[in-house]
């Protein structure tokens, strides 16, 4: 066999898919909330806390379906309190961001030795079952692109939703509530987050490692940009930066080359290379990070 | 006469409030989880005090945890006072660390008084261009730095880590460089505590800092953008070469924070050291509210937490990580500016009712 095919399976496909999985979820709940007016540089932040309480409750319950939903209400609430801080109080929405994501990394680190009496990794729990390779979230992620997809473009909602964003005074003038459609957005960016975070740690471990983000919040939230604030694009983006992933994997397993270090920093990379030669295509809604109030 | 000065300080009364307020809720808010999680916070607080303040010793040690903090504070502060938020200073502390790490071990026979200024200045060098990195990337083709910077922390944690594995380590079970040589460590000045001249050397900084934005017109050009870049643009001020050197600026500050770290602490790069010196630069520069002197106060408490946190830790089982949520929380009050104004309003506003 030569090296293509030793590279290019089905294996790799299913890898790529994996790995894109909670990049997608993240990246179009980023999506929901960037749509209305409100960067957010806080999916990192939400994600540890959705990967995190979905171990605890996986723990306490025994129910990793339980798990993720605490998982999706955790990340909602966190949502919440971001939207508070950012809409009501208007706070910076970068600065709102990384106070979320500081507090993500103390507070989950600060109950994992409280509830776990360990540091660093809780014990194995429950995980999600696996449906034909896959955990169900990765079924849900289908789901999920479409609707959202029909949502931003096609429902009343979304129609708002985009204009929040792009002109909230006419929408304010057309007698909707910015302010309400605001804070909606934010809280569903949370929900859509925290579900991607337990799909890191019970949909593909079992168990949750202090800082196991590890970025790809951040990497969403690129993908949301590359990608133009749309669900097709986060898709088509994500896909991209999991397969780079995979292909980093697939490298170290056949042991061709790249320390591990060097293949860590692949997505990175490819990252800021994308928005770079993209980024001056793509243009942000133009209200972004600006605090809406009421006249 | 008088009066102007009582006007400065009415002023810098003000200025200072809603920081201090914003302080004292985040310790509230401390309490609160560790009541929620069953700890006793009273037992928790004293012993955080005791170990940060209790003995000179314990003093010193909270000084040099606050040393990389006045510089990492510093360089958020710098790029935000060109109107540019560099999250990604713990990378280039990483990498100024690793540049201050191989200049101090492998540069031999040179006497202190060359070769440390040598290791500094490579750091801050090495750190620099990296922070210019997404300032270029920036300026010219409009990309946020915001993201730039965090992939290269991503890309920095990485690169050292490859480095520090592969390319220069030492033998020994914890990936770290060799021993940095006599002539390249920082003098430490107090007994039993690692605390070193790196604390001058930030202080010079601080002031170095605050004398180059408010009294020079590099400084002044770097604010002009900050405030409006549209108007400093029409004013004739070249906004992409200034966002370029704020951005190299504040980077190299972040290198000499890796490079106090490596010069003066721990002496040799160990895998792992920081435990995010960049990130809490944030908190510093953004609860100092970016200016020199409010960044001296801030990093010293941010110390103090950290330090304090360790003596906590051991004697009530508070984890440590309680000292990230408090400044976490603190982020969030000075960024909420309005809610804290609240406060201050309600306050008044019963003044008057009296």
């Amino acid at each position: 066999m030569n090296l293509i095919e030793r590279i290019f399976d089905v294996t790799i496909v299913m890898v790529t898919i994996r790995m894109a999985t909670p990049l997608i979820i993240a990246g179009i709940g980023g999506m929901f909330s960037e749509r209305s007016g409100v960067i957010n540089i806080a999916l990192e932040g939400k994600m540890l806390f959705g990967a995190f309480s979905s171990v605890a409750i996986s723990y306490y319950t025994g129910n990793p379906w339980l798990g993720a939903a605490g998982a999706i209400l955790i990340g909602g609430l966190i949502g919440f309190l971001h939207a508070v801080v950012s809409i009501k109080f208007n706070a910076n929405q970068v600065v709102s961001g990384v106070a979320i994501n500081i507090l993500a990394i103390g507070l989950t680190a600060f109950l994992l030795e409280t509830f776990f009496h360990v540091s660093g990794t809780t014990p194995t729990v429950a995980k999600l079952p696996v449906w034909g390779g896959f955990s169900p979230i990765v079924y849900f992620v289908a789901v999920l692109v479409v609707f959202s997809h029909i949502t931003l473009f096609y429902t009343p909602f979304g129609l708002r939703l985009i204009a929040a964003g792009e002109h909230p005074k006419a929408l304010e003038t057309a007698g909707v509530n910015v302010i309400k459609i605001r804070y909606l957005g934010v809280i569903i960016s949370g929900c859509l987050a925290g579900l991607a975070g337990a799909q890191l740690s019970i949909g593909t471990m079992s168990l949750f490692v202090e800082g196991m983000t590890a970025g790809r919040g951040f990497i969403a939230l690129a993908a949301l940009i590359f990608g133009k604030w749309t669900p097709l694009g986060i898709l088509g983006s994500c896909l991209l930066f999991g397969f780079t992933d995979a292909l980093g994997m697939r490298l170290a397993g056949l042991g061709i080359g790249l320390p591990t270090q060097f293949i860590q920093m692949l997505p990175f990379v490819v990252t800021m290379i994308a928005l770079v030669s993209f980024v001056g295509r793509a243009r942000p809604p133009k209200a972004i990070g600006m605090s809406y109030q009421k006249e | 006469m008088t009066n102007t000065r009582k006007g400065k300080c009415a002023k810098y009364f003000e200025v200072a409030l809603y920081p201090v307020i914003a302080t004292c809720l985040a310790l509230l808010v401390g309490v609160i989880i560790m009541l929620v999680t069953g700890h006793n916070p009273v037992d928790a607080y004293l012993a955080l005090f005791e170990g940060a303040f209790g003995s000179s010793v314990a003093i010193a040690e909270t000084l040099s945890r606050s040393t990389p903090l006045f510089l990492t504070g510093l360089a958020v502060a710098f790029a935000f006072k060109c109107g540019l938020f560099n999250i990604g200073v713990e990378g280039q502390l990483h990498v100024g660390a690793m540049a201050a790490a191989v200049v101090g071990c492998y540069l031999t026979g040179l006497p202190a008084i060359a070769h440390i200024p040598l290791t500094l200045l490579a750091a801050a060098v090495v750190a620099g261009i990296w922070a210019g990195v997404p300032g270029y990337l920036k300026a010219r083709f409009r990309t946020h730095e915001v993201i730039n910077t965090i992939m290269m922390n991503h890309i920095a944690i990485a690169l050292v880590s490859y480095l520090v594995v592969h390319v220069f380590r030492a033998p020994g079970v914890i990936p770290r460089t060799s021993t940095i040589l006599p002539s390249a460590q920082l003098y430490r000045f107090i007994e039993f505590s690692r605390l070193n001249i790196g604390l001058f050397m930030a202080m010079i900084a601080l002031y170095l800092i605050y004398y180059l934005l408010w009294k020079t017109n590099v400084g002044y050009e770097i604010r002009a953008v900050g405030h409006n870049d549209k108007a400093a643009e029409c004013a004739g001020i070249n906004v992409k070469r200034n966002i370029v050197m704020a951005m190299v600026i504040s980077g190299m500050l972040g290198g000499l924070a890796g490079a106090e770290r490596i010069m003066g602490l721990h002496l040799s790069f160990i895998q792992g050291f920081s435990p995010g010196y960049g990130f809490e630069g944030i908190a510093v520069a953004l609860l100092g509210r970016n200016h020199p002197l409010g960044i001296l106060f801030s990093a010293i408490l941010f110390g103090a937490l950290a330090n304090g946190g360790f003596r906590m830790s051991m004697a009530t089982a508070v984890p440590t990580d309680l000292a990230t949520v408090i400044q976490a929380v603190v982020v969030f009050f000075v960024a909420a500016e309005q809610l804290a104004k609240l406060f201050i309003k309600r306050r008044k506003k019963g003044r008057l009712a009296e």
